[in-house]
């Protein structure tokens, strides 16, 4: 466990807190999240994303996030708001690949109030 | 009974949250934890640590106290800052509220501890700063 922590640690101190992916699947914004989002790269995260939704003009979005390892309730913050931005164009968000962990926090939150969650990808395209 | 007991002090730095939730979970692995609930203990001292840094401090420079004793198998952590305080603790512990609306705050901080610790105390004086002290009982193995 320790030994894991510590090349964790490493690559933790190395600066990469949080990686961003985008894809485009026909008319849905793919992101995938790669790393741990806390209040410290929630600001980055939210402007990399929505200069995407601008220069995109896409207003579906698909949230992959099986490679985040942590997140705290800073990111409930990041996904509403990016729900915000895109319900204004009458768009809408969905969400695949939840760790149970970070589950636990969007529940909390009430994000699935607002946002669908789907066990894959091709799910997630085929209902959204 | 096993004890032990550890104080880090560092920068009200946004870098440190990551920092400090490694740290204690580090300290932790000591009592074998289940990777669950070294999961929780992360997150509650990351949304600790966090509101010392942006409400505590608001962003300006201070230092975060963060001390963590073991007993037996009860983990007690306190994260210490002597910056604004908290008015109305009351208010601030209620689900969705945020003194900082314009963050994009969602105003689940003190849920999030309070639901992934066994305990949580607030201490806060206005112009003093805060103590938050949260304990967690790890499973016997």
């Amino acid at each position: 466990m320790v030994f894991i922590e510590y090349i964790y640690c490493k690559f933790l101190f190395g600066g990469i807190w949080m990686q961003l992916f985008f894809d485009r699947k026909d008319d849905v914004l793919l992101i995938k999240l790669m790393g741990e989002l806390d209040h410290h790269s929630a600001e980055e995260v939210r402007i990399k994303i929505d200069n995407k939704i601008d220069e995109t003009g896409l207003n579906k979005i698909i949230f992959d996030f099986s490679g985040v390892n942590f997140m705290d309730s800073s990111g409930i913050g990041v996904i509403i708001g990016r729900y915000k931005k895109v319900k204004e164009f009458n768009g809408k968000v969905a969400i695949i690949n939840l760790k149970p962990h970070i589950k636990k926090i969007f529940e909390l939150g009430g994000l699935f109030k607002i946002i669908k969650e789907y066990d894959n990808l091709q799910k997630a395209l085929l209902e959204f | 009974m096993f004890q032990n007991e550890m104080k880090l002090e560092f920068p009200s730095k946004s870098q440190n949250e990551a920092f400090a939730r490694v740290v204690v979970a580090a300290f932790a692995s000591q009592l074998d934890p289940t990777i669950e609930e070294l999961s929780d203990v992360k997150t509650a001292v990351s949304e600790a640590v966090t509101n010392a840094i942006i409400h505590g401090y608001e962003n300006t420079q201070g230092t975060v106290v963060l001390k963590c004793k073991i007993d037996g198998r009860k983990l007690t952590v306190e994260v210490i800052d002597y910056g604004k305080g908290i008015e109305d603790v009351e208010l601030a512990r209620q689900p969705l509220y945020t003194s900082r609306p314009e963050l994009e705050r969602s105003g689940m901080g003190f849920t999030v501890m309070e639901t992934f610790m066994d305990s949580l105390e607030v201490e806060s004086e206005p112009g003093k700063g805060t103590r938050v002290i949260m304990t967690k009982e790890f499973k016997q193995l």
